[in-house]
């Protein structure tokens, strides 16, 4: 197992007879242990599950950056970053409850299964307590079983599926980031504010779970303002041309196209929507427009100049002027070289919330942190008021609408925030009916 | 009727990607009857060879700019491309603009030369070995080729767009009396349509009508006799392997403003490429550019509204149900010869 | 013994042993040491070895034997998981009824495809694998998610039937109450610790009995009717003999291997995933194969534990791990070290694959049983006759010739 030394001239591990018998690890929980992977007195370990190969690869890497600044900051290192902002303030860089924090990693591939294998070794093997990270739905909801049944914590990383607080929702599980819920509550004001309530939309959705969650939502929000639904086609997920889905948008009388899409389906689609002449044209004597309800920074970048002007929404951007963005784009920026994105963020976050409900709960049981988390509210992580809701483990916090910078003044400033729609707006009861059909169960501790 | 005329529009796109891509594949099979797995791989370093151009263009010295500052506060670092302050702005800005077509440019000798040093060091000893070794060493190949593009570029795709005078779109349908808007079509498609036939027409006159191309044929119907005339037929071949590899490569680079390249483009592009081939039946080059653009034009048909009504997903599995259809019917493809791969 | 020439039950033996040593045999590093990194001795990576091992031996009765490349056995494995997935959501957690059952309906699924595919021969044979394949991925990654789950991966709901589980009975995957995730005995001598698990031993169990199985087919009548086949079909249908039969037998047997993995995947971790039955999944056992050994008896599984054990050992290699490693060098040295790593290690690992894929295949055309025979060779400095050695796959002809 890697126990890795955070410092960077770490003691000599490279002997391997040397560390024999002086460190013996407490995982392979025996029966005395009270849950899964008890640390022991000096070091506790957690397991960041990413994607390094395949599509979302850069996207886990800058999660995979974002998590090991957070270990840096709970072991005392750097600036502090968002530990100084953070509304609750027993972290103090120390570790967490006096145990230094160390890290494994792995790959996700983004394939459940590969994920899946990837966090039981970290658990079996490496004795990680804690297991964070992922960059899809599905791959979150299926570490999230898998946490559950082997009674460890999942912090996740950037999901976005209803289903992932909805009806997989798990007693171990807990989401930061927000969901397509959320997403097209917020917009909806927006698009009304701007391009009006007499609209036709046009759906193109990837055709898997989360493209649903996210066009069932967003079509209900828009059309309870108002607007018509004219068409709702699925696109296979392996497409790579959109050419023949996006052809027969203009003359179907919708004035908007809506694209349910994500990484690299998105970039695709945006891209070829654009080629098409979209943007151009004029319809029901009014400008087309294009809604993509998911942004992220590192498809913006990979649509390049055809995101200006079309509007989506974010979990966070860097660009916010609160304390806590402030502080970690500091911290972030310095040790990088270009600020973070909001998949860093919310994985930066995530860990930093991890430790600070240890704290609180004066134990590493998932069924204490579990505990200390329901119902916790907090402020300074870059969010503002945010709430861990008990009933489904979803965040409760504002969220950005955003659109693409006309004129970008560099790579970083890709899109712009339009509005920061308060948390009142995007809040949904835990039974709403796209939420429903899940059961939290009961905490699981292993062992 | 103008939805119909649409789909072949877009069929006709589809399928030339698939028919260029297939027609590299088979000319390898034909003349060295290697199963290249690393063809897919050719194409997304064709694709990177115009991102490589476009990167080569856009490099830049820094002024540091006071007056502004950059996201954490410090005075903001502009860049600045040699070539606009070496050519001056309006021409620097062109070379720009015009990074994808010029690439293709350059892409020609790259991909040329990539080929040789590919037949030479390593397809080269295997011309004699079964064809499970062949995928398995092309397979490798590709995965070592696509992983040193994702180490140097990253996964995230890398926009490349078409020319300004290319963007945006044509209307079709008034020419030939639709109302506006009824059928659009982007202008760098159809550059992409007419580029990929004046390939297509290029690589079959220079087989049928060069002293080259005849001894290549010769030799793809009976090496051994060839060899036995005293012609050099590897050299011919090696040469051949290039040619593949720079057709694969400009089908990449004109490719880039329809679809963003990846390091992984080309590992979408196999399986369907392979499906292209043997549908058109292996070895034999009208065959995959036929499939092609068949495939490419009934992919287009059943992503119509309609049909999906009817049969839900059909758009998903055409291309394999089409595959196992034609391979019932017609036992060795559509222009297959017989007892070709057949082992 | 057990229908065997005596070379063959010493062979089985060994097998067997080194099945029932893997705990110890895949921990050879102490905890704590560096090197403790390279380990594979946990639950889920031996359930893994045994798993594509019978996947692997599976797909080389097809393979191996016959000369068949199919490119879609995927599709079974999926099949399998569903199946049992399936069993635990209807009747309960116990795997027995799932594993059956995978066993069946892959069979069946097998029957069919194979029927269509046989009718070609050569990569006419392998596209259509490959199409039927891709059409089951495709679909059970979209529109039948009633059926599959889709992205997600079908998993069992608290809300769902599962009539036969008791008040009492485990909530995670059982054989009639032992939970196959639970170890049984978990030593810990001097620095070393060893995991042994019950899942891993199930595996390891049916492994063994696949592995029998497999022997007993190669050393067959049917056996040698499916080499004959690939030697030379048309020399053997014009002896007057109808090979088809024999080849579909030999698929419906590789494609109930492949269910049976599938199953077992799903016994050990209750999720079915849509991309078990992707095309890369597919590709994975034919490397499997031809790595190990196409038609050698311990190839595949050599090729399986080989693939394996590079996605989860190398791609955990991270950075921290790396200064861990080389803190005690120099400052520079250590990170020229590290930064040449990074192209090999952690999110590289896939081209660590690659090379060795390309490596493997230039230098060691028999895969890696005949690197074994090679080592071997230089010890005993005289030509062996190694059990296997017999059935190295012949060089198939050059298509130009």
């Amino acid at each position: 197992m890697s126990k890795t030394t955070l410092t960077r001239r770490g003691m000599l591990r490279t002997g391997a007879a040397t560390g024999a018998g002086l460190a013996l690890p407490t995982i392979f929980t025996s029966g005395a242990s009270a849950f899964t992977n008890e640390p022991g007195d000096s070091e506790v370990v957690l397991g960041f599950n990413v994607p390094q190969t395949g599509p979302y690869a850069d996207e886990g890497a800058d999660e995979l950056r974002a998590y090991e600044l957070a270990v840096e900051h709970l072991n005392g290192g750097g600036d502090g970053g968002m530990l100084n902002t953070f509304s609750s303030k027993v972290l103090d860089g120390t570790g967490i409850l006096g145990r230094k924090v160390s890290y494994v990693t792995g790959d996700t591939q983004t394939k459940s299964d590969a994920a899946r294998a990837s966090a039981k070794s970290m658990i079996e093997k490496d004795g990680a307590i804690m297991i964070t990270g992922g960059s899809s739905s599905g791959v979150a909801v299926a570490v999230q079983g898998l946490c559950q049944e082997a009674g460890v914590i999942f912090m996740a990383g950037l999901t976005h599926s209803n289903d992932t607080t909805g009806k997989d929702k798990k007693a171990n599980g807990f989401r930061h980031f927000f969901n397509a819920y959320m997403s097209a509550a917020a917009l909806a004001p927006v698009l009304e504010k701007l391009y009006g309530t007499d609209r036709s939309a046009y759906h193109l959705t990837a055709d898997y779970t989360w493209g649903w969650t996210q066009q069932e939502s967003i079509a209900a929000a828009t059309e309870a303002m108002g607007w018509n639904t004219v068409n709702n086609v699925m696109t296979p997920l392996a497409s790579t041309d959109f050419s023949s889905y996006i052809a027969p948008v203009l003359n179907s009388g919708a004035d908007v196209l809506v694209l349910n899409h994500y990484g690299g389906n998105m970039v695709n689609s945006l891209t070829q929507a654009v080629q098409f002449g979209l943007r151009d044209k004029q319809v029901n004597g009014k400008n087309f427009e294009i809604v993509v309800p998911l942004y992220s920074e590192l498809m913006a970048k990979g649509a390049g100049e055809n995101i200006s002007g079309i509007v989506g929404s974010q979990n966070w951007d860097w660009k916010l002027e609160d304390e806590g963005t402030k502080a970690f784009v500091q911290s972030f920026g310095t040790k990088y070289g270009f600020p973070p994105s909001q998949a860093a963020h919310t994985c930066y976050a995530q860990t930093l919330i991890y430790a600070d409900a240890v704290t609180r709960a004066g134990s590493f049981n998932p069924c204490d942190v579990a505990a200390a988390l329901e119902g916790y509210e907090f402020d300074g992580l870059g969010n503002g008021p945010t709430l861990y809701r008990a009933d489904d483990h979803q965040c409760f916090k504002d969220v950005l609408v955003v659109r693409g910078a006309e004129n970008p003044e560099d790579e970083f400033h890709l899109v712009e925030i339009v509005e920061v729609t308060p948390v009142t707006q995007v809040t949904y009861p835990p039974d709403h009916p796209m939420f429903a059909g899940g059961d939290l169960g009961s905490c699981n501790p292993g062992a | 009727m103008d939805a119909i005329i649409l789909q072949v529009l877009n069929g006709l796109d589809k399928g030339s990607a698939y028919a260029l891509i297939a027609l590299g594949l088979t000319l390898i099979f034909g003349t060295l009857g290697v199963v290249n797995f690393a063809h897919g791989a050719l194409f997304m370093l064709g694709a990177f060879c115009a991102v490589t151009l476009q990167r080569l263009f856009t490099l830049s010295y820094t002024v540091i700019d006071e007056t502004q500052t950059d996201f954490l506060g410090n005075p903001k670092k502009v860049q600045i491309p040699y070539v606009e302050s070496w050519f001056g702005e309006d021409f620097g800005h062109w070379l720009i603009d015009w990074s994808v077509p010029l690439a293709v440019l350059f892409a020609i000798p790259v991909m040329i030369l990539l080929g040789f040093i590919l037949e030479r060091g390593l397809i080269k000893h295997f011309y004699k070995r079964p064809h499970a070794d062949q995928i398995l060493v092309t397979f490798g190949l590709a995965i070592v080729l696509q992983e040193l593009i994702k180490y140097f570029f990253g996964a995230n795709p890398i926009p490349t767009p078409a020319p300004e005078v290319f963007q945006g779109s044509f209307d079709f349908g008034v020419l030939i009396g639709f109302p506006p808007n009824a059928i659009i079509y982007p202008y760098w498609r159809m550059i992409y349509f007419v580029f990929s036939l004046l390939i297509i027409a290029m690589v079959f006159g220079f087989l049928q009508f060069t002293t080259f191309g005849m001894v290549v044929r010769a030799g793809m119907a009976d090496r051994e006799t060839v060899g036995l005339l005293g012609i050099n037929i590897d050299r011919k071949f090696t040469i051949m392997f290039g040619i593949a590899a720079a057709v694969a490569g400009v089908a990449g680079v004109m490719y880039t403003p329809i679809n963003s390249p990846n390091y992984h483009m080309g590992m979408d592009f196999l399986v369907l490429s392979f499906v292209v081939v043997v549908v058109g039946g292996m070895g034999s080059l009208p065959g995959a550019v036929l499939a092609g653009f068949l495939l490419g034009i009934l992919e287009a048909f059943a992503s119509m509204n309609w049909i999906k009504d009817i049969i839900p997903g059909i758009d998903q599995i055409i291309i394999y149900l089409i595959a196992i259809v034609i391979l019932l019917t017609r036992p060795r493809g559509l222009m297959g010869r017989k007892g070709v791969m057949e082992e | 013994m057990l229908g065997l020439s005596k070379k063959d039950t010493r062979f089985l033996l060994i097998v067997i042993a080194l099945t029932l040593l893997t705990p110890i045999l895949l921990q050879p590093f102490p905890e704590g040491s560096g090197l403790a990194q390279f380990n594979a001795g946990y639950p889920d990576l031996m359930q893994r070895f045994a798993i594509f091992g019978i996947f692997a031996i599976g797909f080389n009765i097809l393979f191996g034997l016959t000369g068949y490349l199919s490119f879609g056995h995927a599709a079974f494995l999926g099949v399998g998981s569903y199946s049992v997935v399936w069993m635990y959501k209807l009747l309960s957690y116990n795997i027995l009824p799932g594993l059956i059952l995978a066993v069946i309906v892959s069979g069946i699924f097998a029957l069919a495809i194979g029927y269509i595919s046989l009718r070609r021969t050569g990569i006419y044979f392998s596209i259509l694998t490959l199409a039927f394949a891709q059409m089951s991925f495709n679909l059970a990654y979209s529109v039948l998610t009633p059926l599959t789950n889709g992205e997600t991966g079908l998993q069992v709901y608290t809300d769902d039937p599962q009539i036969l589980a008791g008040e009492n009975s485990p909530t995670s995957p059982h054989l009639f109450g032992i939970v196959m995730r639970d170890n049984f005995w978990q030593p810990s001598v001097g620095g070393w610790e060893f995991t042994f698990n019950y899942g891993y031993y199930f595996c390891a169990i049916v492994a063994i009995l696949a592995f029998y199985l497999s022997l007993r087919i190669f050393r067959s009548p049917f056996g040698m009717m499916l080499r004959a086949i690939k030697t030379n079909q048309t020399r053997l249908n014009y002896t007057g003999l109808h090979s088809r039969p024999y080849t579909l037998a030999a698929f419906v047997i590789s494609g109930m291997y492949a269910g049976l993995a599938g199953g077992l995947l799903a016994a050990m971790d209750p999720l079915a995933g849509a991309e078990r039955m992707q095309w890369t999944a597919s590709g994975e056992v034919v490397l499997m194969t031809i790595l190990g050994g196409a038609g050698t008896l311990m190839g595949p599984v050599l090729g399986a534990g080989f693939i394996k054990y590079f996605e989860n050992i190398f791609s955990k290699i991270n950075d921290s791990v790396l200064h861990g490693w080389f803190g005690w060098m120099p400052d520079g040295m250590e990170d020229a070290i590290i930064s040449v790593s990074h192209f090999f290690v952690g999110k590289s690992w896939h081209l660590t694959l690659g090379l060795l894929f390309m490596l493997v295949v230039i230098f060691l055309p028999g895969g890696l049983v005949e690197g074994g025979q090679r080592i071997a060779r230089m010890f005993r400095r005289k030509k062996t006759s190694d059990s296997d050695a017999e059935h190295h796959p012949k060089p198939a002809p050059h298509v130009g010739e």
